[in-house]
């Protein structure tokens, strides 16, 4: 009796562990941002096609923003665009956009080209900042409270969807104080 | 004739495949100030994540992030920064995922202690199996005695 329990218990073990796994699997690729409930790292960057303007974390402190990075080499960014141009009429929070790892001339083609639905572009040309922000992938949303605290990372092509359910709540939350 | 064309289509697509592989410029020979450094930087190249692959580390990984984040830790190095402090800099950053060797914590112990675990059960097992089989040998030559 024993002898045919056990092995079954284990084989359903197994399964119920490869179950786990492939529900997990397609999650895999999110990695959780360690940034999260951090306050948003320093950085101190010239304005996009204002290069003589420097603007820096503490220069956004006291409202909530949402950093949204995207280069013009992109292709999700330019996939996402009308998702974010939708975020920014909704009027209900700044998008500030940090272009990183492009050439200017290429970025300003590409706001002229879809339309520019950011407050200010930033300019990480190094990708340095993009580095202190963990991103390891284009584009990348992170929401950010006026404490200056990043409250919520979103990796890949933004949709309305993460929009509804992720965003405007936190944004509304916010306002009432809580 | 058509299945040569068809191969050189192939191979129009192979190489088209390949210069997008292609596409993260050769990387500068970096230079250390002393051999320990540049052993330090191999290694912890070798225990570092690429993120963009995932399952390349940053030694073998060509990716541009690869690339920055290599720089990156040899500044760090040449800096004179632990490697702890390098590890350090990279979890704050992109979190323990960018470890190949987990930290043992809270929500690591099942994979530290999981096969100590399976091992001692299958010793368990293999013990319990043992005393089975002699005990049941046992009773074989009682009984061929009794025979």
């Amino acid at each position: 009796m024993n002898s045919r329990i056990l092995p079954l218990a284990a084989f359903l073990l197994l399964l119920g562990l490869l179950l786990v796994g492939l529900r997990i699997a397609d999650k895999k690729t999110q990695i959780p941002s360690p940034l999260i409930d951090k306050p948003v790292p320093a950085f101190d960057l010239p304005v996009l096609g204002k290069a003589e303007q420097r603007m820096s974390a503490e220069s956004f402190l006291g409202k909530p923003y949402v950093v949204n990075f995207w280069g013009s080499w992109c292709v999700t960014c330019r996939a996402e665009h009308p998702v974010i141009t939708e975020l920014s009429r909704m009027g209900v929070v700044d998008i500030v956009g940090l272009n990183f790892r492009d050439e200017e001339q290429d970025a300003m083609a590409w706001l002229r080209r879809f339309g520019d639905p950011y407050s200010v572009s930033l300019v990480d040309y190094d990708g340095r900042t993009s580095i202190d922000f963990g991103v390891y992938a284009a584009p990348e949303t992170f929401l950010v409270d006026a404490s200056g605290k990043i409250v919520f990372k979103h990796l890949g092509e933004m949709t309305m969807e993460v929009i509804e359910t992720e965003i405007l709540p936190r944004l509304a939350s916010m306002e009432s104080g809580s | 004739m058509k299945s040569s064309k068809l191969i050189l289509a192939f191979l129009a697509l192979t190489l088209s495949v390949m210069a997008l592989a292609q596409q993260a410029p050769v990387q500068e020979p970096m230079v250390f100030a002393t051999y320990e450094q540049e052993q330090r930087f191999k290694k912890l190249t070798e225990e570092l994540r690429c993120l963009v692959c995932q399952n390349q580390n940053l030694a073998d990984s060509d990716a541009l992030l690869a690339h920055d984040l290599k720089s990156e830790v040899h500044e760090m190095l040449l800096a004179g920064r632990t490697d702890d402090q390098i590890k350090q800099f990279m979890v704050e950053r992109y979190g323990d995922f960018v470890l190949y060797r987990p930290p043992v914590q809270k929500n690591t112990y099942v994979l530290w202690l999981g096969p100590l675990l399976l091992l001692l059960g299958g010793a368990w097992i293999l013990h319990i199996n043992i005393k089975k089989r002699a005990q049941l040998l046992n009773t074989k030559t009682t009984d061929g005695e009794n025979s």
